[in-house]
């Protein structure tokens, strides 16, 4: 309105302040890449995408990566969806569950994250708790087929990791998931 | 050094600005207005325009965003008072005020300002309250919530929350930001940024920390962090989601929500994450715990009768005691400080809308239309709450008076907001 280059000086002031010890938390160089995933046995090079070469297996140890990732392999399917409200596993995913918790019997050493989530609406406090439940739904179906508490954790994302961005039906519904996440991917 | 220059540089701008927009600040609109406003004149102070900054203009603004006030035109008095015994009441009650400020910012040769005032019921014909400050220019600010403050106190009976702070959460892109900014969306500063969300500020009830949850390490974590040194630690990060802390009214316990024994469920610990006990045991969620103004109960949500609804659990006998009963998503309550009622999110059809419940009438007062208002947030004197709002996809905060009539809307520009949290009265 009245003069653009105070605004900008003012702006980078502030920018300025905001990494001086007083008002910032050392959270500033945490990117997603190079983070630990929580009981993930130390795994700590994230970011392994589909396409590439898994060539280290950092953590999960025993083979198996290109089971894991191969796309004709129900193993690649990582996700499973809710309906409004509920965290009850629909039948269609009972295959994909028992398929996991086949290969976590038959890999001791493997360990996975089972991250579960919400849509946007309602409490984000809420959504946390409803997402954690519905991690632990799949997670319980895992464990009554075979595989051992402790190679699976639940973790909540509550609704602040939607997979598709919108704010309609079609949005919710993708957004409303568990995804599993395998130590070292 | 560095952090005192900063903050110098960013006083002296801020004083060179005085009603310029600092970047992503909230800027505030009024939505609704009270039915009895109280019509009060503000007389610009004696010796006013001769400073970088003035206090009238914050003092106007911060009554007329309450919503009780109507400002009375003072243009074409003469002369312009500045002291009680030179209010004429004649005069001000035939432009229909009831109450008239009048005041004078007198340089000193420190450079500092000798700030008087007085407010006159021009009814009563009599002078409510008379003051002095001596201010710097960058102290102006915080002068004008003051005085705004007393002005609200002295005509509505209520404490004023002008000179409060809140805290909010941005996300731009990835990044997402904790900031602390005055009541009025007046000087933000970043508290925490990260590339993986934020979530759940919590003042302590003397205003020095910060309670929130942080998915840095991608799992929600419990932070509590000092706003002063900026030092923070991990207060709950056990296997599992640690979420929605809040503290207790002396600031020594901090109730959480942790998934550690299966289920989420409320414990209460220490603020720097020691003596963690579970104060509830159900088979069914149980979180967003908020302790009462009187510490002794607990508010909380929970599915253990099939929806999510509200609850009290008292922390001395534990009896667990249902409060919602109407639809079937009732969450996110936040205890009013007079103790009598609490603030929460319902779903009515698809629609998300902050109400009030009276504990004594079981009545459900319907605030605000939704269809995407949540976390709501009371401010400490009881008659505002702040809430997250969706407006063209966007996240947005507003404000409500607690009788419903009052809106807000505080939008910044090209930014995500959400999570406002409302801090406590500053100590005097």
């Amino acid at each position: 309105m009245r003069n653009f280059l105070l605004v900008a000086i003012f702006a980078a002031a502030l920018v300025g302040c905001s990494t001086t010890p007083t008002t910032e938390a050392p959270v500033e160089d945490h990117g997603t890449a190079g983070q630990t995933a929580p009981g993930a046995g130390g795994a700590s090079t994230g970011g392994v995408q589909n396409g590439g070469v898994t060539g280290s297996q950092l953590g999960s140890g025993q083979g198996g990566a290109s089971e894991l990732t191969n796309p004709n392999s129900i193993l690649s399917k990582r996700s499973i969806y809710f309906d409004f409200d509920s965290f009850v596993v629909k039948d269609q995913y009972r295959p994909l569950v028992e398929a996991h918790a086949r290969y976590l019997q038959s890999h001791p050493n493997a360990r996975m994250t089972i991250q579960g989530n919400t849509d946007e609406r309602g409490s984000p406090e809420y959504n946390i708790a409803l997402a954690q439940k519905r991690a632990d739904a799949v997670k319980r179906m895992m464990t009554l087929l075979g595989a051992r508490d402790n190679q699976i954790e639940t973790v909540s994302f509550g609704e602040e990791r939607p997979k598709n961005p919108g704010h309609d039906e079609t949005a919710w519904a993708e957004n409303r998931r568990d995804d599993i996440v395998y130590a070292g991917e | 050094m560095i952090p005192l220059l900063c903050r110098w540089l960013a006083a002296c701008l801020l004083s060179f600005l005085p009603l310029q927009l600092a970047y992503a600040q909230l800027s505030i609109e009024i939505v609704g207005g009270a039915a009895q406003a109280i019509p009060i004149a503000i007389v610009p102070f004696e010796a006013e325009a001769t400073w970088p900054i003035g206090i009238t203009g914050i003092v106007s603004a911060d009554l007329t965003r309450s919503g009780l006030f109507r400002m009375v035109d003072t243009n074409g008095v003469v002369p312009r008072p500045s002291k009680a015994q030179d209010v004429q009441p004649a005069v001000w009650r035939a432009r229909n005020a009831d109450a008239v400020l009048v005041g004078s910012m007198l340089p000193l040769p420190d450079g500092r300002a000798d700030v008087r005032f007085a407010l006159v019921d021009v009814v009563k014909q009599q002078a409510l309250v008379q003051m002095s400050f001596t201010v710097s220019p960058q102290q102006f600010r915080i002068t004008a919530h003051k005085i705004a403050d007393i002005i609200y106190e002295k005509l509505t009976g209520d404490r004023g929350v002008f000179s409060t702070r809140i805290a909010y959460i941005t996300k731009q892109g990835s990044r997402f930001q904790l900031i602390v900014a005055d009541a009025d969306g007046f000087g933000p500063q970043t508290v925490v940024s990260s590339n993986e969300p934020l979530l759940s500020p919590r003042w302590s009830p003397d205003g020095t920390r910060l309670a929130y949850v942080s998915f840095e390490s991608r799992k929600p974590v419990v932070y509590v962090q000092s706003l002063e040194t900026g030092q923070r630690h991990a207060v709950a990060n056990f296997r599992g989601s640690n979420s929605s802390p809040a503290w207790s009214p002396d600031g020594r316990k901090l109730a959480v929500t942790l998934t550690k024994d299966g289920g989420s469920q409320v414990y209460l610990m220490n603020p720097d994450g020691s003596g963690v006990t579970r104060v509830l045991t159900s088979q069914a969620i149980d979180t967003e715990a908020m302790f009462t103004p009187d510490g002794q109960s607990l508010l909380f949500t929970s599915d253990r009768g099939g929806t999510p609804q509200i609850y009290r659990a008292s922390l001395l006998g534990g009896q667990v005691e249902r409060l919602t009963f109407e639809g079937s998503y009732n969450v996110s309550p936040r205890p009013l400080p007079d103790g009598k009622g609490l603030v929460f999110v319902r779903r009515d059809g698809g629609r998300f809308q902050v109400a009030t419940l009276d504990y004594a009438t079981r009545q459900v007062q319907v605030l605000t239309q939704g269809p995407n208002d949540e976390s709501p947030s009371v401010a400490p004197n009881g008659r505002l709450v702040i809430y997250a709002s969706r407006e063209g996809g966007r996240g947005i905060l507003a404000a409500v008076s607690i009788d419903g009539r009052v809106k807000q809307r505080l939008v910044a520009p090209a930014t995500d907001v959400r999570e406002p949290a409302w801090g406590p009265f500053p100590r005097s």
